[in-house]
């Protein structure tokens, strides 16, 4: 092969530089984010995982039904406990801190939900 | 065949005229159901409808009662304050005589009007033209006569403001969660109850409607509970307190003319 003196070396440095995201980031990949539960509370409006994937869809229901429905401010989990539906009064009543529960899985899948445009954090976490 | 010929011509001449007559005959009947949805009839008396008497006289027996009712209700809302006129928001505010009542004679009016304060706000149109110039139904009526607006879905397009012919709506030109050139917030003191708005939204009165749900009454009627200046509840419900008053006092609306049927009263 003509050359190949500095074509096989030069291949060989292009494919590391190509892939140095992967080897840069290689031990960091598998850390999963824990966002802080709140500890007085036991129990979610949801269960845990219908929590995780679709809080943003239950966030918008709300929204639209207090707002266009004149729905029920408050509802009760399976256990009876009475909440607010509310993101500024409801969630963040519980999940009082913004940075170690909403950021930990947003900065880790990289969304940026407009919520804090608007809303206002609680007091403590800003 | 000739038979045939005459039957084909019958049939292609009956088709033209049906297709002919057929879209004039539907805009006909269009038409008919425009002017019943949107014509001055009389407004549906069923229902609740959230309605306000203020009474114009008790404000100028308590001078800055005005001023109290528009702080109290900005504060509670998060209603940023600019410092200028031109990027001014405002939910409630004071205006005078002739500018409020457009449409009324201001001859030979009394001079003690000229000094009125006229508290304002969205009327709360039972015909809104508000919501029927937003492109994206961030605006709407609610089943209980409240003009509701959804901030999350404004585009700031400003069509409801050119719409409204009150000039009961703002826009944020500004980050209301901004600072001044002094680094002072434009929210003076922040209600952590109640969201704020962002740059690039029109903003408005909502009758204190999450208020209402937990049983309060709005901010600037408890204000001015004490002088009985403001009168709020369902008018639609003869026994309520504001019924009895619009039977009793003669009010006046602004502008009633244009149809859009303000659910706002003045006791002037």
């Amino acid at each position: 092969m003509y050359g190949k003196g500095r074509i096989i070396p030069a291949l060989i440095i292009f494919l590391g530089l190509m892939t140095s995201p992967i080897w840069y980031k290689s031990g960091e990949a598998s850390k999963m984010p824990k966002p802080e539960k709140p500890k007085d509370y036991t129990e979610c409006v949801a269960p845990t995982q219908e929590m995780r994937t679709s809080h943003m869809v239950l966030l918008n229901e709300w929204r639209d039904d207090i707002l266009r429905e004149g729905g029920a401010r408050t509802g009760k989990t399976p256990n009876g406990t009475e909440y607010i539906r509310s993101l500024q009064n409801g969630c963040m009543q519980c999940h009082s801190d913004k940075k170690k529960f909403c950021d930990a899985c947003h900065n880790y899948t990289s969304v940026k939900p407009y919520c804090w445009d608007c809303h206002l954090q609680p007091k403590e976490a800003m | 065949m000739d038979s045939k010929r005459r039957d084909f011509l019958k049939i292609a001449g009956l088709t033209a005229i049906a297709g002919i007559a057929a879209p004039s005959a539907f805009n006909t009947l269009l038409k008919g159901e425009a002017i019943a949805a949107g014509g001055h009839g009389a407004a549906a008396p069923t229902g609740k409808r959230y309605g306000m008497v203020i009474d114009v006289k008790k404000f100028t027996e308590n001078p800055g009662l005005a001023e109290q009712c528009i702080s109290a209700c900005h504060t509670i809302h998060n209603v940023p304050d600019f410092g200028n006129r031109k990027d001014e928001i405002k939910w409630l505010w004071i205006e005078s005589y002739e500018h409020a009542f457009t449409t009324a004679s201001q001859y030979k009016r009394p001079d003690a009007l000229k000094d009125m304060p006229i508290l304002t706000l969205c009327n709360h149109c039972d015909n809104p033209p508000c919501v029927r110039a937003c492109p994206t139904k961030a605006t709407f009526k609610k089943k209980d006569g409240i003009v509701g607006m959804d901030y999350h879905r404004c585009i700031g397009c400003r069509f409801c403001m050119a719409a409204c012919p009150y000039g009961a709506r703002s826009f944020n030109w500004r980050d209301p969660r901004g600072k001044d050139a002094n680094g002072q917030p434009f929210i003076k003191s922040e209600n952590p109850k109640y969201p704020a708005r962002m740059r690039g939204v029109v903003e408005k009165c909502n009758f204190c409607t999450e208020r209402l749900a937990i049983g309060q009454i709005p901010a600037c009627v408890e204000v001015a509970a004490q002088t009985k200046a403001i009168v709020f509840g369902d008018i639609n419900d003869p026994e309520s307190e504001i019924s009895q008053v619009l039977k009793t006092s003669f009010t006046i609306q602004r502008n009633p003319a244009i149809g859009t049927y303000p659910s706002l009263f003045y006791i002037i």
